[in-house]
């Protein structure tokens, strides 16, 4: 799915990370950990192509990211989900409006009404459908930015502390939509402080944990 | 920038879906229709003028053309004699088709303008005037001038290319200015309508980053804002441009008032000229704002 061979990123002549590699195989469950400032927004940042390594290669569904044009890299993220921390809505539309909105970049929305309302049952939204993003509490957000990355069936799915705002109970229900997400067969890569999250979910699915320190990703000590 | 027609009958059609990503923005909204109709108002008495200055020279070099003047300058005693002179000469010259003495009463109308309708010219020694029609291809203004100077010394033949030439540049540089003056607005509107697009880009920034994230490319994104910004440009250039031909409507005819300044309108067909103003200043809207998006996206990513 997507690929990293000693990956570097450096801003303004800092480097953040390097000699990252990573694999994110299909169906595969990955939880992304480290201090703050460490670069994992970053790196997932490169697994949805928003932004282009400095060094090494990053591959998205076999294509290598940095030969991709811009309208390739579009075509590749309606196969990423990506739930951002701050959830990232269009405060105009309704929260069926945003939840449908990769839909309708693609031109495919009128095919998928029916799976609309079942997904927006499945998250817990079908009172709030109508509202705008404002209106939502913190949880509310977090599920409908969810709802979002899986409308369109993608095989990846990118979130970046996705409970950060949100309360014990709220993360937990986040977190069983998302193995559930993975049991479906979908490639799953969180980035989190919450070492109970992962203590959780490591007792429900098998995750594979990498940290970033030190400008390095390491999985359960061991440098990747 | 090649425009593409079937582009931009789609984007006309709309996306309904599209259009509503991005939210509407006043300011530039207002900006636009402002700037549009503007644009294509002040477009109307540009096409006006050059329409206008066109007839005029082509009316000047017609009639101008046609005609000439020949003066005899002539002792008393000698003016009756070089006056039938002059008509034997001109009745005999290939291409002359009429030539006629103007009376005293014309040659006083002439000159009312510098000495009053009450010049007593029969006491003068104003020179006679000779109004010279021409036929076919027109006379030898040489070999005519050669035969005068020999047979009526008193004659100068005046064929008015001295004042025709001129007249006829003047009235084409002022068509050409008119031209060059709609080609100035359809810039200044396209300049207009990018600062207004990429301010709308730059306000939504957030949107553009949102739409990118789930997928949405370029010209998806472009196409949102390039789709608002031609209809209101549409919009704004239909309402300008009714108004400019109302105002060249009311201006008082050739008719009722003469002169040159009374004579810029538009006559018969020539008023479905102003209607191709509103889908020009579409089009330049179209171009315009497509270019900017997509440089602005390109500069974003």
């Amino acid at each position: 799915m997507i690929e990293f061979e000693n990956v570097a990123y450096s801003y303004g002549g800092a480097e953040l990370f390097s000699q990252v590699s990573l694999t994110l195989a299909a169906g595969s469950f990955h939880f992304l950990t480290g201090p703050s400032g460490a670069g994992k927004t970053t790196l997932l940042k490169l697994c949805y192509g928003a932004l282009q390594a400095t060094a090494g290669n990053v591959h998205l569904f076999g294509d290598d990211a940095a030969t991709m044009d811009r309208d390739a890299v579009a075509l590749s993220r309606r196969r990423i989900g990506v739930v951002h921390q701050d959830c990232q809505f269009l405060d105009h539309l309704s929260v069926t409006d945003n939840i449908a909105l990769p839909l309708t970049v693609s031109g495919r929305d009128a095919e998928a009404v029916g799976n609309l309302d079942d997904l927006i049952g499945w998250v817990g939204l079908r009172g709030q459908a109508a509202q705008l993003p404002p209106q939502l509490s913190g949880g509310e957000r977090q599920r409908a930015a969810l709802a979002r990355a899986v409308i369109m069936s993608p095989d990846v799915i990118v979130a970046d502390e996705p409970t950060g705002n949100v309360d014990w109970e709220m993360s937990q229900r986040l977190l069983t939509l998302l193995i559930e997400l993975n049991r479906m067969g979908k490639t799953v890569i969180i980035a989190t402080h919450d070492m109970n999250l992962i203590r959780t979910a490591k007792s429900q699915v098998s995750t594979r944990v990498l940290r970033l320190k030190d400008r390095r990703l390491m999985q359960a000590g061991v440098e990747l | 920038m090649k425009i593409d027609l079937g582009r931009l009958f789609d984007l006309i059609a709309g996306d309904p879906q599209a259009d509503r990503a991005v939210p509407p923005t006043g300011f530039t909204a207002r900006l636009t229709l402002f700037t549009a109709g503007s644009m294509a108002f002040l477009a109307v008495f540009a096409m006006a003028l050059s329409l206008a200055t066109g007839r005029l020279a082509d009316r000047w070099s017609a009639e101008l053309a046609r005609t000439s003047t020949l003066r005899i300058s002539a002792p008393a005693d000698q003016a009756d004699a070089q006056l039938r002179a002059a008509i034997t000469v001109l009745e005999t010259t290939p291409g002359v088709a009429a030539a006629r003495p103007l009376t005293k009463d014309e040659q006083r109308a002439l000159l009312a303008p510098w000495f009053g309708p009450d010049l007593p010219i029969e006491d003068l020694p104003i020179p006679q005037l000779i109004e010279i029609i021409e036929e076919g291809d027109g006379y030898d203004p040489t070999g005519l001038r050669a035969r005068l100077q020999a047979e009526v010394p008193g004659a100068v033949l005046d064929d008015h290319s001295r004042w025709r030439k001129p007249l006829v540049a003047a009235a084409n540089r002022l068509r050409a200015l008119g031209w060059l003056a709609i080609i100035l607005i359809a810039s200044s509107t396209g300049a207009m309508i990018t600062l207004a697009a990429q301010a709308a880009l730059a306000a939504n920034a957030q949107v553009i980053r949102v739409m990118r994230l789930v997928g949405a490319r370029d010209i998806y994104i472009a196409g949102a804002f390039v789709r608002r910004f031609t209809l209101r440009a549409l919009t704004g250039a239909a309402i300008g441009t009714l108004a400019g031909m109302f105002a060249i409507w009311l201006l008082p005819s050739t008719d009722v008032a003469g002169g040159f300044l009374t004579g810029l309108g538009f006559q018969g067909l020539h008023w479905l000229w102003p209607l191709t103003i509103p889908p020009l200043a579409a089009t330049v809207a179209f171009a315009a704002t497509r270019a900017a998006a997509l440089r602005t996206l390109k500069e974003q990513s």
